[in-house]
């Protein structure tokens, strides 16, 4: 790692302020930015952690029904937490990774990394999720912009996450063998208003809702009303775990099974 | 520089270390407990297991200033009090649930983080609780053995030795 | 009633102690005052000419202490090759210098560009990033059969061609064997790979050097399986160090699986900086670099061919392989797919003629070399997936198939140079059967099927040759050492005993298991008895731990040892007993004169020896301590059936291994528990293989498995309980303790029942698939199941 400084300020607007400097960078949990740091492939010169930051965790349910979590809220603890009020949610952030990883990450930095194998951004997209920061509110279809992209300034800050909570809903993640990141994640979530579906792990532009299969979940809210419908293995990844055409397969078994295990 | 303190297996300990300094590289260079292993530097293989604050995280995933203040346990403090080895140590000598002995300590740091949140748990469970601990020499077999005798479950009906 | 101590017994490790408390010393936990820190420049490119490396500026960079490029290491020799094969034409291989650092050209990612000593590994790490390498990038050599072709871009351009060697065995066989196909009534082809794995013990490499002006020593601390092997190719062929002034450790050490076998670069240059430094130099290697420095293991590509007459009879098996060799020859790397595994191709059977041709390739890639198994695994799987194919073509049982073809009377000459002293292959078939519950397959598929899923059932046997090896055949074969093993045995005054052995234990328990023996021979507790290994310094000059070989050849040196012991003790306790030696009987830790009530106590006799006041000090010298060297007669075979059941998830391709049986013979067992444990480890490294594990480069030679993310590693998960049964004992006719060895066994026994057992469930569900290359990954199989 090259040489910075650590600060680990209590509050957000210190947060905020310290990350003005130049090369300044949140840090989350560290289960990502610590391992990129080892391999030389970031250079801050000053780390920001957010782990002291008491408004940035926990979990609670808002006037609206919504779920919040604060922005430093471990995976531990969402699926802890967030199990009475969120089932699906709270089961997603169960099988991120291992418990080690689960007892620091965070789903702010999740979300801030947006990895295209990563799980948090399916269950924020399927659920309309608001992303939360030190100075605005993202909806979750404006905020995730391809793999590692996302709608965050410089130095913004996820504070909390809002998600409504849905009739029903379930994520099923199939796993890559080597990095039990999702091979292809699918979180369907049902709504008064309508089912959406949300695709992790399996586009080369990162998440993204399936479309027709949210209108066919919408009518008829059956695994069958899937039937003859796939996405298109066009812009799937294909690498050594699996060609698009085995992703563009899979988000069709992983939708079917989660609509089954949901309803 | 940033000075840090913190409490090792009981221990006050405090120092002085880089921003960069690992909690894993405080143990092991610094304090030199060398129990705490480094197996990889992806944070996946979980030979650097430690509690800190009663939870288990990768030592090689944290920095050692995040520690400041907190309870850290290592495998040099997993003994009893007079040096007899814990329950769940015990039952990794028992079942033969280790051999060279490199993934042990993350091992058993996983164990007691598992048995103190789920008390009995069935083999499925312990299986997905080590998804974070990669063992090259047992295959497993023995290690979750160890870890449902350490649990008070009889293990003689698992298959063979 | 199960013993509890001696042979037979499974008391609880002794070494445990040390490693469930943190007390273990590895290499990384040595740390010596003044010490530097190494970090390599690494090439990020597969096959480049170098034009120049600008260290200038790095020089200059804080904390640097030195800086070492190829130049500095043009007068100092290569890294041997520990083996040299002779091809089919009576040539010797072709073999490049393998220089310590890259010098003039680049071979493979990861190969060493320039070493940085520093103060601190990141000052050192900083500097490297200041070094400026002007490289000409040449086309990579990485696809075997692309490589033999004529004008294919050269590894090494001193060399002929890319073929280090075009291996025939038995060449005299050859034309009889192609015969016997044109003859045969049926015939069974499989082209196959074996796919290309990295070792990954969980403890990276270390080295760590020292030296010592006041006495010109030289010290290398290092993750090895074999200290001695070290010393003598670093000492005589890369250093010129000579060995009385050359030291080499490996304390604990995290698992080796073959791939701490071998004399690694950062070993040389560790002990070469810290002379030229004058500080100890220390290198710990990352698992990054792990996976582009650690010599990789099996990369096979072969083509089998088994013919058969109208009865099943085998009658001929012919193969032609591709084997990669990588970038170098790294120190094993040519014995393993030629005597290591064209001596198997017999296996179980009774084939009458083999040919096996072996095609050695040079790629634009890491070194190549034993990995757990080594040649034995790529053997066995070619064999027995054939055999699977072959019964299903027939549509004959597969079982019964390998049942009729069996060895069945010892010894047994093979068509491929050996001879099996003994095994029982029919047993452990018997044993197979009983203990993986064959009989209620068939429930347990319909129960699968009933909830949608697949299920097979995959069986398969295999032999070894292990007991690693008798000094005069390898000899003739080509090896460059001997490979016989030492032990010495130093009775102290009180009776507690100290062995020092060539063995080294890292994971096998040698340390609780070889007092065992020594416990049953004498009569003394176990605890009376200690293990020293991994010390030059301190052990007798033996060969280390790979092959399965410890005990069956370093544990009869410890009892060759121990018998000189007993019988100079034996001659002492007559003395004191006043009777003949002949009639003197060591049992309990009680020397007696037979038909009498007369003794004396094991400590009484060893006080005697180092205080000989009463004692026959014109026959015999006092003091009580032997040493032995033992040189196999022949190899040792172990052999077993195993069995695999997967459930195939026919929507995604994902197998799940519901159980995994093992019969095994391992000759006479000394300690069950450590044996069983072995099995286990061996299986999973097996099943790793057959479904998980895949090291992969892309066409330009980059590594694209180079981490955990993309690399699979077995996790505890992936795995089921295994059966594991070793109660079929023939046990090794030609060593002292009748044992047979038990390392390999799992990793070599367990890929080609997975495989089996896929194909079975594919099959069963109605898709025409014959084979699927391994891993078996879930796209993998789902592509299978989805073109059949
Ligand atoms: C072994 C292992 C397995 C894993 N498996 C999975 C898995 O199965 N599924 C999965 O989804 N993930 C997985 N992860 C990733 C894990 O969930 C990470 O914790 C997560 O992606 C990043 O969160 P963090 O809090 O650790 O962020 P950090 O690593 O600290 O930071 C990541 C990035 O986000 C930025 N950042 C952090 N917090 C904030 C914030 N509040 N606001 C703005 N920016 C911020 C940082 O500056 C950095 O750029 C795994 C990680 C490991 C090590
Ligand atoms: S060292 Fe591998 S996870 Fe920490
Ligand atoms: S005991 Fe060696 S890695 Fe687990």
């Amino acid at each position: 790692m090259y040489a910075f400084d650590i600060e680990r300020p209590s509050t957000i607007a210190d947060a905020v302020a310290a990350l003005q400097g130049e090369d300044a960078q949140a840090l989350g949990g560290g289960q990502t930015l610590i391992p990129t740091l080892k391999q030389r492939l970031a250079a801050p010169s000053k780390l920001v952690s957010l782990s002291g930051i008491g408004e940035m965790q926990g979990v609670c349910v808002g006037d609206d029904g919504a779920v919040c979590i604060g922005g430093a809220t471990t995976h531990a603890t969402v699926s802890r937490e967030a199990a009475a009020h969120y089932p699906g949610l709270a089961a997603l952030a169960s099988h991120i990774g291992d418990p080690a990883v689960r007892n620091r990450g965070t789903i702010g930095g999740s979300l801030a990394n947006n990895d295209p194998a990563a799980c948090y951004p399916a269950a924020a997209l399927a659920s309309g999720a608001t992303i939360v920061t030190n100075n605005r509110e993202i909806a979750a279809d404006d905020y995730f912009q391809g793999m590692f992209s996302t709608a965050l300034d410089e130095g913004e800050v996820i504070t909390e996450v809002r998600f409504p909570v849905p009739q029903a809903a379930n994520y099923q993640k199939f796993l890559q063998p080597a990095s039990r990141f999702a091979l292809v994640g699918v979180f369907v979530a049902k709504y008064a208003d309508g089912v959406r579906v949300a695709v992790t792990g399996a586009s080369e532009n990162g998440v993204f809702r399936w479309a027709e299969a949210e209108a066919a979940l919408s009518a008829n809210f059956a695994a069958s009303a899937l039937d003859g419908l796939t996405v298109d293995a066009d812009g799937m990844i294909g690498d050594l775990h699996g060609s698009g055409t085995y992703r563009a397969h899979l988000v069709g078994v992983n939708t079917k099974r989660a609509v089954e295990a949901a309803s | 520089m940033a000075s840090v303190s913190m409490t090792v297996n009981g221990r006050e300990v405090s120092g002085d270390v880089e921003g960069r300094m690992l909690l894993s590289s405080f143990l092991r260079d610094d304090l030199r407990l060398t129990g705490t292993h480094v197996g990889c530097d992806t944070s996946q293989c979980g030979a650097c297991v430690v509690h800190v604050n009663g939870e288990a995280v990768k030592a090689c995933t944290m920095f050692a200033v995040e520690a400041d203040g907190a309870e850290v346990a290592t495998i040099e403090g997993e003994a009893n009090a007079d040096g007899s080895l814990s329950v769940i140590q015990q039952a990794f000598q028992d079942h033969h649930g280790l051999q060279c002995g490199f993934c042990t300590s993350g091992m058993v740091m996983s164990a007691a983080a598992l048995l103190k949140e789920n008390p009995k748990p069935s083999e499925t469970e312990v299986r997905e609780y080590l998804e974070g601990n990669i063992c090259r020499c047992t295959g497993y077999h023995n290690i979750v053995k160890a870890i449902m005798a350490a649990s008070g479950q009889d293990v003689a009906a698992i298959a063979a030795e | 009633m199960p013993k509890d101590s001696g042979i037979g017994a499974s008391p609880k490790r002794r070494e445990d102690l040390r490693f469930l408390t943190g007390a273990g010393k590895y290499t990384d936990d040595i740390n010596i005052h003044g010490q530097t820190y190494v970090h390599f420049l690494r090439a990020d490119v597969a096959h480049a000419t170098i034009n120049s490396i600008d260290t200038s500026a790095a020089a200059t960079m804080p904390g640097v202490v030195h800086i070492f490029t190829g130049a500095d290491f043009e007068a100092v020799g290569g890294i041997p090759c520990g083996w040299q094969i002779t091809d089919r034409f009576g040539e010797p291989m072709q073999e490049p210098r393998h220089p310590v650092i890259a010098h003039g050209t680049i071979r493979h990612v990861g190969e060493i560009v320039a070493a940085v000593v520093g103060e601190s590994l990141e000052q050192a790490r900083d500097a490297a990033e200041a070094i400026v390498l002007d490289l000409t990038e040449k086309p990579a050599v990485v696809d075997m059969k692309a490589a033999a072709a004529d004008g294919s871009t050269k590894v090494h351009d001193d060399l002929t061609s890319n073929i280090c060697y075009d291996w025939g065995f038995v060449e005299e066989n050859r034309d009889a064997v192609d015969q016997a196909i044109k003859d045969a009534a049926h015939v069974t082809t499989l082209e196959l790979v074996n796919n290309r794995l990295v070792a990954n013990p969980m403890e990276p490499r270390v080295a760590v050097g020292e030296y010592s002006r006041s006495d010109d020593m030289h010290t290398l601390h290092t993750t090895s399986q074999n200290p001695h092997v070290i010393r003598l190719l670093m000492g005589a062929f890369v250093l010129g160090i000579p060995e009385h002034k050359l030291r080499v450790v490996a304390p604990d050490v995290g698992g080796g699986f073959g791939t701490k076998i071998f004399h690694y670069a950062e070993e040389a240059f560790c002990t070469f900086a810290a002379k030229a430094v004058n500080r100890p130099v220390k290198w710990t290697s990352t698992r990054s670099e792990a996976f582009m420095s650690d010599a990789h293991g099996r990369d096979h590509v072969t083509k089998i061919e088994l013919a058969m007459d109208a009865d099943n009879n085998f009658t001929a098996v012919r193969t032609e392989t591709y084997a990669n060799m990588g970038a170098y020859l790294s120190t094993f790397a040519s014995s393993v797919p030629t005597w290591l595994h064209g001596t198997l191709m017999a296996g179980n059977y009774k084939t009458p003629l083999i040919y096996v041709n072996v095609k050695a390739m040079f790629t634009n890639t890491v070194p190549v070399d034993a990995y757990r198994g080594a040649g034995r695994p790529e053997a066995t799987f070619q064999l027995e997936r054939v055999i699977d194919k072959a019964a299903r073509e027939r549509g004959v049982d597969p079982i019964a198939l390998r049942r009729q073809n069996f060895v069945t009377e010892f010894p047994y000459a093979t068509p491929v140079a050996v001879e099996y002293d003994t095994g029982d292959y029919e047993a452990t078939m018997a044993k197979l059967e009983e203990i993986a519950d064959i009989g209620g397959f068939a429930t347990r598929r319909a129960e699968s099927e009933a909830k949608g899923k697949l299920r097979g059932l995959g069986v398969n046997c295999y032999i070894e040759a292990c007991g690693i090896a008798p000094s005069n055949l390898v000899g003739q074969l080509g090896a460059r050492a001997g490979l016989y093993d030492a032990a010495t045995v130093r009775v102290n005054a009180t009776g507690s005993i100290s062995v020092m052995v060539g063995a080294h234990s890292h994971g096998q328990g040698h340390e609780t298991s070889f007092p065992q023996v020594i416990s049953e021979m004498i009569g003394i507790p176990e605890d009376q008895i200690d293990i020293v290994h991994g010390d030059t310094s301190k052990i007798p000059f033996g060969m280390g731990t790979y092959g399965s070989r410890s005990l069956a050849v370093c544990g009869s040196a410890m009892v060759r040892a121990a018998e000189k012991v007993i019988n100079k003790a034996k001659k002492i306790a007559a003395h004191l007993l006043e009777a003949s030696d002949a009639d003197i009987e060591l049992k309990d830790g009680q020397f007696s004169v037979a038909g009498t009530d007369k003794s004396v106590a094991w400590g009484d006799v060893t006080l005697a020896a180092y205080v000989p006041h009463n004692y026959p000090l014109e026959d015999i010298e006092p003091g009580l301590e032997e040493t032995a060297f033992y040189d196999p007669a022949n190899f040792t075979y172990p052999a077993g059936a195993y069995a695999c059941e997967v459930e195939v998830d026919p929507d995604t391709g994902k197998v799940t291994i519901e159980r995994f049986s093992a019969a095994d013979d391992f000759g006479n067992v000394i300690n069950p528990m450590i044996v069983s444990g072995q099995v286990h480890g061996g299986i999973a490294q097996g099943v790793g293989q057959a479904l998980l594990e895949n090291c992969a480069y892309d066409e330009d030679g980059q590594l694209i498995s180079a981490s955990y993310m993309d690399y699979a590693m077995p996790r505890a998960d992936d795995l089921p309980f295994y059966t594991v049964d070793h109660s079929c004992q023939t046990p090794c006719t030609h060593n002292p303790l009748g044992v047979k060895g038990c390392g390999e066994a799992g990793a070599i026994g367990s890929p080609p029942s997975v495989v089996n057992a896929v194909v079975d469930a594919l099959q069963s569900g109605g898709k025409n698939v014959t084979h699927i290359d391994m891993p078996l990954t879930p796209s993998r199989v789902w592509d299978a199941m989805n073109n059949a």
